[in-house]
């Protein structure tokens, strides 16, 4: 039996050099996307897409002593690397049709590109915004958790380029740990307002890329209440087969209630 | 630009004080090793700031929805084919319209074979609908939608060609037919309104947030532009008639639901462009042809089949704005970065769980 693993990002040790973003695109043979500047910061690649698996935030705010330096007149600077979430009740494994989207043996969620047909029930079905369907292409990609470089007992290509370790990858339990104790450490220091990102308690039922971030997980797109879509199922085929014998029924009463034609 | 830079920048701004100012902080850094104060400010400032209210910039966590134009269109046929299989079996059995039930066979798989063809176009190459039909999973309502589709389509289409065979070389197919427009019938109830779910049971706040309501909403449209489809064809029976006001009774209530919610999902619904195809939609599915077939009931004959054709051209065009509404919504709903962050609109109060902190928040306190 496999290892379930996880990554764990740390974006206190996060220096924002997106050695993560390059070593992604290059494993993965993943297609340019352009060169834009978005505005926001040192953001370039704006948010996760088909054609960007790792995603360097950075969250830049009004000063705040302690956080991205002690000079009151200048802004904080903090960096966080997201990726896919592999959350343990996947909303796009659940949604996609074709069983083009798997769970792997380490707990990953992975698209067969052989199989995908495009459909793109998946990019509506993220509660994070991760999956996108490449429009040249036609079929939905994201990030592999690298598969193919687990398989062979290989880390991740994002967490193997990450110079300061603050992509951190490993078994879930050990790696959940590692969060655990780092929180404790960083708040003996006095940093109160770190916090791990992992949201169990939601019906996504847990990750398998933490996070450890200051301040409110919300300015980094973290969402406080991700819902996998299933939950709307029960609620929505009910709703149909009330439509369903509406139809019927009304269909029923109303040529019963006319005269032969 | 023409402006006259004098006019326009404060000195702070100017291109020379900020050329003063580094060379400042140069001097600054060479004598003490360090800077105090601020550095250059550049025009344009202040820079978008992350924050709890901001979120990331207010860049949109959701992904917009990526499917193409054929999708709402794709909405329309499948609910006006799926009703049409069930007025047509009810009033075969009932006896009551031999040829109502023929033409509905016609529409039906007019329908399955157009549905197919929006599906298939959407996907970019054919063969990739053939991977729908790898698995069969329930919790995904796309894979049950396209199993209903493969079996509709099917049925729908054996009705249809045993009535043509029947009709146009005298086969003995009309048992056969009778068989397959029955379970075209049972396929047509669930592939009227499926779309619902479809949508529903989706990551989309818009969408989820009306997952009760939305497949009854377009189970009714569905009903709602069969009834018209029909009665554009000729038909005059008054079961139609009767059909038709309550699929728009329904669809009024509908409306009234969305007008009357105050919730921050259901903005896209009530503002801007996709606010107005929305009211428009509702307006010619609901209202419009619920006033105008009551009259129609109330008039003699010639006078109530002009009603009733201006009410069945409504509930046409309205049936397929409402589809168009309700996708272009999702775009809008997808855009607002504030929902899935559950930050408030600042006007409005805040959503319980915002007061209460996030979950998040809860369990780093309990940590």
């Amino acid at each position: 039996m496999s290892t379930t693993t996880a990554f764990f990002t740390d974006a206190t040790l996060c220096i924002g050099c997106k050695a993560c973003e390059v070593a992604c695109k290059e494993w993965n043979g993943i297609s340019a996307d352009g060169f834009n500047w978005t505005g926001n910061s040192y953001d370039n690649s704006g948010s996760l897409g088909h054609s960007t698996w790792r995603h360097v935030k950075f969250v830049e705010h009004s000063p705040e002593p302690g956080l991205g330096g002690n000079n009151p007149d200048l802004a904080s600077w903090v960096f966080s690397s997201d990726v896919c979430k592999h959350c343990e009740k996947a909303g796009c494994l659940e949604a996609c049709p074709t069983g083009a989207i798997v769970r792997t043996e380490f707990g990953g969620v992975f698209v067969q590109p052989d199989i995908c047909n495009g459909c793109s029930y998946c990019v509506v079905a993220c509660p994070f915004g991760v999956v996108q369907r490449n429009e040249e292409d036609g079929r939905a990609f994201k990030c592999t958790f690298c598969y193919d470089r687990q398989k062979v007992g290989l880390h991740p290509a994002c967490s193997t380029a990450c110079p300061t370790e603050s992509i951190k990858f490993g078994p879930i339990d050990a790696m959940k740990m590692v969060a655990q104790e780092r929180l404790e450490e960083l708040q003996a220091r006095g940093m109160d307002d770190a916090c791990v990102y992992d949201p169990s308690n939601t019906s996504v039922e847990g990750i398998h890329a933490m996070f450890l971030v200051r301040g409110d997980p919300r300015q980094y797109n973290l969402p406080p209440n991700p819902e996998v879509p299933t939950i709307y199922n029960k609620a929505g085929w009910t709703s149909s087969a009330v439509a369903a014998g509406l139809l019927l029924v009304g269909s029923l009463f109303a040529f019963l209630g006319s005269a032969k034609q | 630009m023409s402006t006259n830079p004098q006019e326009r920048a404060t000195p702070e701004h100017s291109a020379w004080s900020r050329e003063n100012r580094l060379v400042e902080i140069r001097r600054e850094a060479e004598r003490k090793g360090y800077v105090d104060g601020l550095g250059v400010r550049l025009p344009g400032a202040p820079f978008p700031i992350a924050s709890p209210e901001t979120g990331y910039y207010g860049v949109h966590l959701l992904k917009e929805p990526q499917w193409s134009w054929e999708i709402p269109p794709y909405f329309f046929v499948g609910g006006a084919a799926g009703s049409a299989a069930v007025i047509g079996a009810i009033a075969h059995w009932t006896g009551r319209d031999k040829k109502l039930a023929r033409d509905c066979r016609l529409i039906a798989a007019g329908g399955a074979i157009l549905s197919s063809g929006l599906l298939i176009s959407d996907l970019g190459r054919p063969a990739r609908f053939l991977a729908m039909l790898r698995v069969f999973k329930p919790q995904s309502p796309m894979s049950m939608g396209a199993w209903t589709l493969a079996a509709f389509g099917s049925f729908a289409g054996a009705a249809a060609f045993a009535q043509l065979a029947a009709e146009n070389f005298g086969l003995p197919v009309q048992m056969l037919g009778n068989i397959a427009e029955g379970l075209s019938a049972a396929a047509g109830l669930p592939f009227s309104n499926y779309t619902g779910v479809l949508i529903g049971a989706t990551a989309i706040p818009v969408w989820n947030e009306h997952i009760g309501s939305l497949p009854i909403h377009f189970g009714m449209s569905g009903l709602n532009s069969a009834v018209g489809i029909l009665e554009l064809m000729g038909h005059k029976n008054p079961a139609l008639n009767t059909l038709g006001i309550g699929a728009a009774a329904i669809e009024s209530l509908e409306g009234a639901n969305i007008e009357l919610s105050k919730k921050t999902s259901v903005e896209p619904l009530k503002r801007g462009m996709s606010g107005l195809i929305t009211r428009l939609g509702g307006a010619l599915s609901g209202p419009v042809p619920l006033a105008l077939r009551i009259a129609a009931a109330f008039y003699g004959s010639r006078r109530a089949m002009k009603l009733r054709k201006a009410a069945a051209i409504s509930s046409v065009a309205g049936s397929m704005l409402t589809r168009i509404a309700w996708v272009h919504a999702g775009h809008v709903s997808a855009r607002d970065w504030r929902l899935p962050l559950e930050i408030a609109d600042q006007n409005k109060e805040l959503p319980s769980i915002a007061r209460e902190g996030s979950a998040v928040n809860k369990m780093a306190k309990r940590a």
